[in-house]
């Protein structure tokens, strides 16, 4: 139960993108309207699914990795306090720096001091989860610091003036008509006669982020994976954004929730076959860095290392969610998932949606909230979970944790008091055969609220005109 | 308002925390039931390396170690070419990087290496910034990466790739040409690194 864990300390709310500022349903009914949106999420949610199946089938493994996966996430949650001091000594002793946070809050002060200190007032930035979920840029836009974002998604919605609305492309909401006119409008350099064909909008991209490649003076990054043995910091990435900005910049900042963290090297053979195939349904990504703190004549001389919490620690407190913590962030589950599909990721209100959204926000924040019940409860999503996690358990724990409407409570008081004795359920199944002088057809459309809200988006059988007890003493 | 927090604080309040979350929780054993040995060798290896490559769009060559030096010639012979300063594998008029600065690596029209290792199974090569390969930047910023990859640098598993590679080094894995899938989750090859990898696989 939550009230055992007050000391730990939420995700707080004012900072970073966990807050939805409107509940799924409302924001679910809105996207459920846009039929440009569902066109969008339906062909590339359709897409990948086969992608991935095609690379999962063709390992006979699988389901040994997935296992690996889920003993190895939990062994590091088991103990994360000493496997984050490992890390801390092995990136100390490579000549990194290590910085610890709290919460988002702290987080961003570390990463605009560390910013300023250099003098530069812009950034190049790989795409990351952790840096989206703090609200980094728009602390670093309150300091006068630009961050350029350079996943070809996240430039689109940055260009867009938009929202992310999904972990892996974050502009998965938009097709590429929709991409072309973002970038005629927002990139100055854009060639008037550009098409919105994917390889040309690709090109722009390039042509528009290679001067500030070559002359970025600061990176600010995240961590696909920490490794406490060795000190090494995983990016996982398609583009070369990420190795432009791991390589070429003088600074190094990396954001990393402290969950990432890995034991050994050995270990990331698991991830690393787990991981691609589940997020972008390929063999492998085209580029994964890794680097150990500072190589003399080669990449960034100064690399800091910020570690978060922000509300990690209260969901590691909970035995029945701190699994929540072993996602390694590919979106599979999103992928596959039927809410998702059809709502797409901003009904959520948090960088993470979907499946893995609905149990991991709530968890972070503490907030009351509807996400848990964002879900059919089908189970796609632990089939497709790299790390085996039990996201349908899940949800049904933190909907027992949810605060629930009074009229939901009293409805349930009064089954459970009927059912209570066999007198009162007789009676019960005897008035319920009123329900027959609404029913049309052998069906009852409406009902009179509060009950409506059962009919708005159902209709409910009509009553038998005999009862299964009636039933049996006639036989 | 005061100063930050003194350093330690946060670290110590985020490790109590872990500590508290964590008291009674025990550690699992790790399963290690998925293959870590190879069960392709030899021919039909460097079969599958040159069908994983060729099927995320990289170019390959094979040829014979006596053919190698005729062979690079022959892929560069068109280009503008730099090589680490003290790599074994060249091509005449090369310009050895001796810390050439991002522009003038980006007047250079490719880059020529060799790898640290190669998995089969992902068609993946690892650079570890040895004397055949130089510094990161060599390999990220020309348009197009020749390198060479010897048979018997190419393994069959994830695995066995990494047991191969040192982490203390910088490391790189390519698994074909740059490639984004942003937009509506189709494939294109060719973004920010180079759009061209050619891999000489010399057997």
């Amino acid at each position: 139960m939550t009230q055992t864990f007050l000391g730990m300390p939420h995700a707080p709310a004012g900072v970073g993108h966990l807050h939805g500022d409107r509940p799924f349903p409302a924001a679910a009914r809105d996207a459920l309207a846009d039929t440009q949106l569902r066109r969008n999420l339906g062909h590339a949610t359709a897409t990948i699914r086969a992608k991935r199946a095609a690379v999962v089938g063709e390992l006979e493994d699988w389901e040994d990795l997935r296992r690996a996966g889920e003993a190895l996430k939990a062994y590091t949650m088991a103990n994360l306090d000493e496997l984050l001091l490992q890390l801390e000594t092995a990136v100390t002793a490579r000549g990194g720096i290590v910085h610890w946070a709290r919460d988002a809050t702290e987080a961003n002060q570390i990463v605009v001091d560390l910013v300023r200190a250099t003098g530069t007032d812009e950034v190049v930035k790989v795409k990351s989860m952790a840096t989206a979920e703090i609200g980094l840029n728009e602390a670093l836009a309150d300091a006068g610091i630009a961050a350029v974002e350079t996943d070809l998604a996240e430039l689109i919605v940055q260009l867009g003036h938009d929202l992310p609305s999904h972990i892996l492309v974050p502009a998965i909401h938009r097709n590429r008509a929709e991409i072309r006119e973002i970038f005629l409008r927002e990139m100055p350099d854009a060639d008037p006669s550009l098409t919105d064909e994917p390889r040309q909008l690709a090109m722009a991209a390039r042509a528009h982020l290679r001067a500030k490649f070559l002359s970025a003076k600061v990176a600010i990054s995240g961590a696909n994976f920490g490794i406490a043995e060795t000190g090494t910091i995983t990016v996982v990435e398609s583009e070369g954004n990420g190795r432009m900005c791991l390589t070429l910049p003088d600074t190094l900042i990396t954001v990393m929730g402290i969950e990432k963290v890995v034991p050994t090297w050995t270990d990331l053979e698991v991830f690393l076959q787990l991981l691609p195939r589940s997020s972008t349904g390929e063999r492998m990504n085209p580029y994964t860095s890794t680097w150990s703190g500072v190589t003399p004549g080669d990449g960034p001389q100064t690399f800091h290392l910020v570690l978060v919490d922000n509300g990690r620690t209260a969901v590691l407190a909970d035995p029945a969610g701190r699994s929540a913590l072993h996602c390694i962030r590919c979106s599979a589950c999103l992928n596959v998932c039927p809410v998702y599909e059809r709502a797409g990721g901003h009904a959520y209100g948090s960088v993470y949606p979907g499946p893995i959204g609905a149990v991991l926000t709530p968890q972070l924040t503490g907030a009351a909230t509807s996400l848990p019940y964002a879900s059919s409860l089908c189970g796609a999503c632990f089939d497709a979970c790299p790390v085996r996690i039990d996201i349908p358990s899940m949800l049904v724990h933190l909907r027992s944790t949810q605060p629930h409407p009074v009229i939901e409570r009293a409805s349930f008081g009064a089954v459970a008091w009927t059912m209570g004795s066999a007198r009162r359920f007789r009676f019960g199944e005897q008035l319920l055969r009123l329900g027959r002088l609404i029913a049309r057809r052998g069906r009852i459309r409406r009902l009179p609220p509060p009950l409506s809200a059962w009919t708005d988006a159902r209709d409910l059988p009509a009553p038998p005109a005999q009862t299964f007890r009636d039933w049996w003493a006639a036989r | 308002m005061n100063a930050r927090p003194p350093a330690g604080s946060a670290r110590d309040a985020v490790l109590a925390r872990i500590r508290a979350a964590n008291s009674g929780v025990a550690a699992p054993a790790v399963p290690r039931d998925y293959r870590r040995t190879p069960t392709v060798s030899g021919e039909p290896l460097l079969e599958l390396f040159v069908d994983r490559l060729v099927d995320y769009k990289a170019t390959v060559r094979t040829c014979a170690p006596g053919d190698l030096s005729s062979t690079l010639v022959d892929i560069c012979r068109e280009w503008t070419i730099v090589v680490p300063p003290s790599s074994g594998l060249t091509v005449p008029g090369a310009v050895a990087d001796d810390g050439l600065s991002h522009t003038q690596l980006d007047e250079i029209d490719a880059v020529l290496t060799g790898c640290a290792a190669a998995c089969a199974e992902t068609g993946t090569i690892a650079l570890d910034a040895g004397p055949d390969q130089g510094r990161r930047a060599i390999t990220l910023i020309p348009d197009r990466h020749v390198c060479v990859v010897r048979a018997d640098q190419v393994v069959h598993t994830v695995p066995e790739l990494l047991a191969r590679l040192d982490p203390a080094r910088p490391l790189t894995f390519i698994s074909g040409p740059s490639a984004t899938s942003d937009i509506e989750l189709h494939r294109v090859e060719g973004v920010h690194g180079p759009r061209t990898l050619i891999v000489v696989l010399v057997a």
